[in-house]
Formats: structure tokens, C-alpha cells, sequence
């Protein structure tokens, strides 16, 4: 049975969950990807103000397809989180909690997590047009100029997940 | 001599991509559900479980199947009797163009890899060309997902290392890669040939049908083994446990060098989008005589 999760995900709640838990979250996620991240941590680097505050926020791995006239969205399934492992600890650092993505993190990572009592939840990979159908809001939030890749404020509603690295730093790989 | 419209190639380049992004083989499918009735992993199965709703919801809505649309990677088999007046690689990107620009279809091409600056258009195309005899054409293409092609590998081996070899560097290959190129997987394999050679005889490989069978018994063997045990690694779905890491292996052989041995494991995610089309020419009549 699914546990159900409201955004913004509480201590309280993280500390409730275990690896390999499938959870269903609601609520407002942001998303980003490779370039939006590097742009992030320039930004961070500079002492600048990042275009939405992280803090107790989730982020989502991913860069949908576009939105046809009638749609909200595209398909939008997660990319690769690996890719992400030496930009997150600047957003954790930030106050960022949560982070959805594919496949598993650096070793290292566990202990990002664990440091900052975050969470790393699995989405699963090429579920692009079953995802799509969680989104109930989508809007542009900053980098419109990276397209796909760009920060977008989703709303979701029920978007399927499994724990992948728990709070302790538990990870299911 | 025959031709070929060059409209006719760009409308069914066009086509065959905007039905791929959305629709899989039956027999792709078939394993899915057939794998799903055999998974006793619950992680597995309900993986297996959404993956095939996925399918049917990107058919019913007319949505891609996977956000990432992919690279474009075609193969020609050209007729030689067949003339073209017209750029033909041109006339594929032009096709390629107005599906992903047309098709709200992700685009994912960056025109350097070092400036990582978009193309908008998901153009160019990777584009290799075979002749063949008569006067058809032959068109496969694939949107190929960025997340297994990261996962893909190549080696030049000692011819000592033989089979046994191979097959290590296979296991290791898709052993190390776990959940990231999204499994279950197609794999394929090349062996033989040389560097570059190698590296399109396993890309060739994903092109075969599931239920294709070689006919060179040593390929055909190999296809049995790797099988065997790549599902046995408990990578599984998405790489979280499972007796289903692959749902095919394809290995495509050549020729090769008495001091080489290439390998090459090109990964297919479950995502295993692919069309083809076989158009005619058009006989070409000279109106002087």
C-alpha cells in the first residue's frame, strides 16, 4: 500500500519513511535537470538569489516534452540522477529536502543525505505519458531560455515514487 | 533507373517517428506481460505493471511514451538501381525536423558537445547507408533514449580472452549500470569487425526484431547464454531486483583481424522505439527517346 505525501514533505515525514516504501505525492515540486543545476550553483558561487527558494522544497529530475495545445504538460518521466550528484549538496546546503530522479547516486551521496536528513525518491524511468497524467499545474519559474531544461512549478496529484535513500542514508541499491 | 519522391521520404520519416514516440512492437509488449505473469519480485511487477499502462496511455492520449524523444538513428538500405536527385540525407533531416518541431516532440540535439547550445529541431540525424540490390529503399529509424546510450560500451579484446570474454564484459557492462539505462533492456551485441565496425554491428543489433533468430549458430549460441545470464544478475526492472534485467539479446557478427577481438553492448531502455518502411521507386522514363 502507498503512503501518501503532501509537498511541502515535513522532518517529521521523512523520518517515517524506509527504503523501498512506494509513496504517492501531492502538492508542488520544481523541476531541473543538468543545465538548470549548473545555472543554480553559479548562481549560488556568486552569492546571488536563486529564482525560487529551495528550502524544504522538492526538485524533480526531468526535462518533459512539450506541451501540446490542450495539455499540461508532455510526457515527464525522470532523467538520470547521477548526473546531479555534484550540484546537490549546494542545493541541500540551501535547505533543499527532497530530490526525485532515475537509477542510483554516487556512494558518497548516502551520506549527503543522511547529513542533511533529506530524501531521494525513485521515479520510474520511461513512464513519461503515465506521469503526465499527475500533473495538474505546470508553470515556468526561470531559465526559459534552456527550453526542455527549464524551472518549472509543477502541481501533482498522486505522481507514484519509491524511497531510494532514507534520511539515515539507507539506500535501496 | 528508378526514384523516390523526396516528399515521400521526408512524410514517412515524419510518420514513423511520431507513431514510434508513442507505440512499441506487440512482441515487445508481449515480453513485458509475459515477464510481468513470471516476476515473483512485487517491486518488479508493479514496475512491469506500470510500464505496460504507460504503453497503453500514451496510445489512448497521444503522448510520447518517454519525455526523452531521443537522438535520431537511421539505416538506409539503399536499391542500387535507385537514383536520387536530391540531397537524400537532407531530405531525412527535414523529416526529423518537422516531427519534433510539429510533433511537440522533446529536442534534445546540442549543436557541440562542448557548447551545448540546442539545435530546436532535434536535427542532425545519425545516418548510415547500405546498398542493396533493386529498386527499394529501405528505412529503419529509432529515437533513441540518452540515458542507455550513456550505458553502452565498447572493448577491444585479446582474441585469447574467446568467448568467455565477451560474455564477462557484457555481464560487467549491464551489471554496473544497474537502473540507469532503464531496464528491462534490449541488448545489443556486436563482435568482430574492427573499432567502428563493432560499435554498428551491436547498434544494428537493437534494429532486429525480438523473435528474430540468427542463423550463424555461434551468434545464435551466444544470443541463448547471455540471456540466461543477464537475468540471473537480479539487476530487474529499473534496476531495483528482478529475474528481468533484459527481454532480448541480439548478436550481430563480422570478420575481424587475427590480433583483435571487439565487443560492443549497445543497450535498448524499455523504451524500444523503432519503425521501418520499404518504399518503391518509381520507374524513371526518358522522355528524349
Amino acid at each position: 500500500m502507498e503512503k501518501k505525501l503532501q509537498t511541502p514533505i515535513t522532518n517529521e515525514v521523512i523520518k517515517t519513511l524506509s527504503v523501498g516504501d512506494e509513496v504517492l505525492i501531492s502538492g508542488y515540486i520544481y523541476t531541473a535537470r543538468d543545465a538548470a543545476h549548473k545555472l543554480l550553483i553559479e548562481l549560488i558561487e556568486n552569492n546571488e538569489p536563486l529564482p525560487f527558494d529551495v528550502k524544504d522544497q522538492v526538485v524533480y529530475y526531468v526535462g518533459p516534452t512539450p506541451a501540446k495545445p490542450n495539455q499540461v504538460i508532455g510526457a515527464c518521466g525522470p532523467t538520470s540522477s547521477y548526473r546531479m550528484d555534484k550540484y546537490s549538496p549546494y542545493l541541500m546546503e540551501k535547505g533543499l529536502k527532497v530530490m526525485i530522479g532515475k537509477g542510483d547516486r554516487s556512494k558518497e551521496f548516502n551520506d549527503v543525505v543522511a547529513k542533511y536528513k533529506g530524501l531521494y525518491l525513485l521515479a520510474i524511468g520511461g513512464l513519461g505519458a503515465k506521469l503526465s497524467q499527475c500533473v495538474i499545474e505546470n508553470e515556468l519559474v526561470a531559465f526559459e531560455h534552456l527550453q526542455s531544461e527549464a524551472i518549472r512549478r509543477l502541481k501533482v496529484v498522486d505522481f507514484p515514487a519509491i524511497v531510494a535513500i532514507d534520511y539515515q542514508g539507507n539506500s535501496i541499491f | 533507373m528508378y526514384k523516390i519522391e523526396r516528399n515521400s521520404i521526408i512524410e514517412n520519416v515524419k510518420r514513423m517517428l511520431l507513431e514510434s514516440v508513442k507505440t512499441l512492437d506487440k512482441e515487445v509488449i508481449d515480453a513485458f506481460q509475459s515477464s510481468r505473469d513470471k516476476e515473483e519480485n512485487p517491486l518488479a511487477k508493479s514496475i512491469l505493471n506500470k510500464i505496460i499502462q504507460n504503453h497503453e496511455i500514451a496510445n489512448s492520449k497521444d503522448i510520447p511514451l518517454c519525455q526523452d524523444t531521443g537522438i535520431v538513428v537511421v539505416f538506409l538500405e539503399i536499391g542500387r538501381e535507385l537514383h536520387f536527385d536530391y540531397d537524400l540525407d537532407e531530405a531525412i533531416n527535414v523529416g526529423v525536423r518537422q516531427a519534433y518541431v510539429d510533433g511537440y516532440l522533446r529536442k534534445s540535439i546540442v549543436k557541440h558537445p562542448l557548447n551545448r547550445i540546442n539545435t530546436l529541431d532535434n536535427t542532425p540525424a545519425v545516418i548510415h547507408h547500405d546498398f542493396i540490390p533493386g529498386n527499394k529503399i529501405i528505412i529503419h529509424i529509432a529515437p533513441k533514449g540518452g540515458g542507455s546510450e550513456n550505458m553502452s560500451a565498447l572493448k577491444m579484446l585479446s582474441p585469447s580472452e574467446g568467448k568467455e570474454g565477451i560474455i564477462n564484459f557484457i555481464l560487467k557492462t549491464i551489471k554496473e549500470a544497474g537502473g540507469r539505462p532503464c531496464p528491462p533492456l534490449i541488448v545489443g551485441v556486436g563482435i568482430g569487425g574492427n573499432f567502428e565496425k563493432v560499435a554498428i554491428l551491436a547498434k544494428k543489433a537493437i534494429f532486429r526484431h525480438l523473435d528474430d533468430v540468427t542463423i550463424n549458430p555461434y551468434d545464435k549460441e551466444l544470443e541463448i547464454e547471455l540471456m540466461e545470464k543477464i537475468n540471473k544478475l537480479d539487476v530487474g526492472p529499473m534496476g531495483l531486483g528482478g529475474i528481468t534485467t533484459c527481454i532480448g539479446v541480439k548478436v550481430n557478427s563480422f570478420p575481424c583481424h587475427i590480433a583483435s577481438l571487439p565487443v560492443a553492448v549497445n543497450l535498448q531502455c524499455h523504451s524500444a522505439r523503432k519503425s521501418e518502411v520499404t518504399l518503391v521507386g518509381k520507374e524513371i522514363t526518358n522522355t528524349n527517346n
